[in-house]
């Protein structure tokens, strides 16, 4: 499908996808997608279930490659670099790019170090800096004042939300540019879903946010930029505020209406 | 039944359903008795058996057990302290051999070769392994080790122990780490952590109570086996540290005594019983409470 790839003008590609095609075996999951994902802002890809909006998320840190029948073709340039190449090192992409995940996924260890656990990967730091690593990262998650006298304590000891958040922090702990957000809100209440929302608005001051969602309310509230799917096919792709106000194809209005979804 | 609301359907399909539902009713009446009546028998002669180790096995436990050497026939003194350290000896020895080579084994199958080849003939042989009996891996040991050595050893018997011990570690492992989510995986691979790292700072810390569960049962199964030994480490009515020398264990010692005519003999076998059956006790329980915790 031929999709309409440019930004209005003022807006730098982060993240632009050229000819984009996914398979899981022989099917066809991503077909020929094109966007460009603009820096510093929020975008976010809506869609029916199934429609390919978390498949092509986790293109973007080449998450699909632990699945041995699963492979993409076409380019993913970030800052000009084609990340689906060989040659780039996964690690590196995936230290750039920060992945949230639907369920919170807190790692065996204490608070602390799950935060400290990604910096130390890229990273040595004396305890007093890392210690400040931690505390900022906790900070930016808004769950610092929540945690900052048990900081020894288990990860799993939080409560859903927290651990969202403590999911978040590790993220963003690690300096990334972008931060990939895959339904991070669809396991929580609705407080803690604001509390990660607003976190997500002031984010984009400092990183560029792609976020997954199923809620169309979630998209208008947060993001900049809006992409409509549907079945491997990017339908629509534009600021949200036209996308939602005046969409231009008929699908996309169908969808975002709730006539069809 | 008159509290039964009348539906526009008719009373007729109220009775079909009041009669589904008292089946079912009974149904499950049945099914309870079934299985209390199971649980029941299962625990009867469990019970039994700890009654009756106790009640003999207490008779014969005193402090010369603990520091006495195993005695000839119808003498007046004697102990299980060289059967005791033998058994000490040689079970952790094969659970330290056996440990490593396990959980790397079971790490291999749940973290790398899940779908390959090798994993799935790896897999298909542990299995065989696991449920081999213990004479045979007893004969084995004999045929490839004491027969060219010319000798009865507690090398051999370690050897004997750590090949019963590989296999339940392997398994316990490998189930233990297909039970972490692929989402904590995924998590930690999101950060540009290598795989290495992954599996030693996230799945296998996040399996770690059910692997070292695994090992504690398997080291609860080899503390009691007699038939590994007997071709193997063989037995000795002395105190011995050498390790290439035949050694005294509990239950060959135990297997040995109660066999015979002699009455301190098969007194201090029924010690040697109970002694067995309290140690594998305290692991079963140290395994669960650890597991428990964790989960």
């Amino acid at each position: 499908m031929d999709t309409k790839v440019t930004l209005p003008a003022g807006e730098k590609a982060k993240i632009a996808v050229r000819d984009l095609n996914f398979y899981y075996g022989k099917f066809h999951a991503l077909k020929h997608i094109g966007l460009d994902i603009p820096e510093r802002k929020v975008t976010a890809f809506i869609g029916p279930s199934g429609c390919g909006k978390s498949t092509l998320l986790r293109t973007f840190n080449r998450m699909f490659e632990l699945y041995p029948d699963q492979r993409a073709e076409g380019e993913i340039n970030v800052d000009g670099q084609n990340i689906l190449e060989r040659k780039e090192d996964v690690s590196l992409i995936r230290a750039k790019i920060g992945m949230v995940f639907q369920k919170p996924t807190p790692f065996p260890m204490s608070i602390y170090d799950n935060i400290a656990f990604g910096v130390r990967l890229f990273e040595r730091l004396p305890r007093v800096e890392m210690d400040e690593r931690v505390e900022w990262a906790l900070k930016k998650a808004a769950l610092w004042n929540e945690v900052k006298d048990k900081l020894g304590q288990s990860g799993s000891g939080l409560s859903g939300g927290q651990q969202q958040r403590l999911c978040i922090a590790r993220g963003i702990a690690i300096k990334p540019e972008v931060l990939l957000l895959d339904e991070p809100c669809s396991a929580l209440d609705p407080i803690s879903t604001g509390k990660i929302e607003e976190l997500i608005t002031e984010l984009k001051a400092d990183y560029t946010v792609v976020i997954v969602t199923h809620n169309m309310q979630q998209a208008a509230r947060v993001s900049d930029y809006t992409a409509y799917m549907y079945l491997g096919d990017l339908i629509e792709f534009g600021p949200t505020s036209e996308l939602f106000m005046k969409p231009k194809k008929r699908d996309t209005e169908d969808y975002i209406t709730g006539r069809f979804g | 039944m008159s509290a039964l609301p009348t539906s526009s359907v008719g009373p007729a399909f109220d009775r079909g359903k009041l009669a589904m539902h008292n089946r079912r009713k009974r149904m499950n009446v049945v099914a309870l008795t079934l299985s209390l009546a199971a649980m029941s028998f299962g625990l009867f002669w469990l019970i039994w058996i700890l009654i009756e180790t106790v009640r003999l096995g207490v008779g014969g436990l005193n402090l010369s057990i603990f520091t006495d050497m195993t005695p000839p026939p119808q003498a007046e003194v004697g102990g299980l302290a060289n059967a005791i350290f033998g058994s000490a000896m040689m079970v952790s020895l094969a659970t330290l051999l056996g440990t490593p080579i396990g959980v790397l084994a079971g790490v291999y199958l749940g973290e790398y070769g899940q779908k390959t080849w090798l994993g799935s003939a790896t897999r298909f042989i542990n299995d065989i392994l696991l449920s081999a009996p213990s004479i045979v891996i007893g004969l084995f040991i004999y045929a490839v080790v004491v027969a060219p050595f010319r000798g009865f050893s507690a090398y051999a018997g370690i050897l004997a122990l750590a090949l019963i011990v590989i296999p339940v570690v392997i398994r316990t492992t490998e189930s233990m780490l297909l039970l972490i989510p692929n989402g904590l995986r995924e998590a930690a691979y999101a950060l540009g952590t290598p795989k290495w790292k992954v599996i030693l700072s996230v799945t296998l810390k996040a399996a770690r109570a059910g692997v070292i569960t695994g090992i504690l049962l398997a080291l609860a199964r080899i503390a009691g086996e007699t038939a590994p030994l007997l071709f193997t480490a063989l037995s000795n009515q002395f105190w011995t540290t050498d390790l290439s020398a035949p050694m005294a264990s509990l239950p060959v010692t135990i297997f040995k005594f109660a066999m015979s005519p002699y009455e301190n003999w098969q007194k201090l076998a029924w010690a040697g019983v109970f002694l067995i059956t309290l140690g594998v006790l305290l692991l079963n329980i140290l395994a669960r409470v650890l597991f428990k915790n964790k989960h």
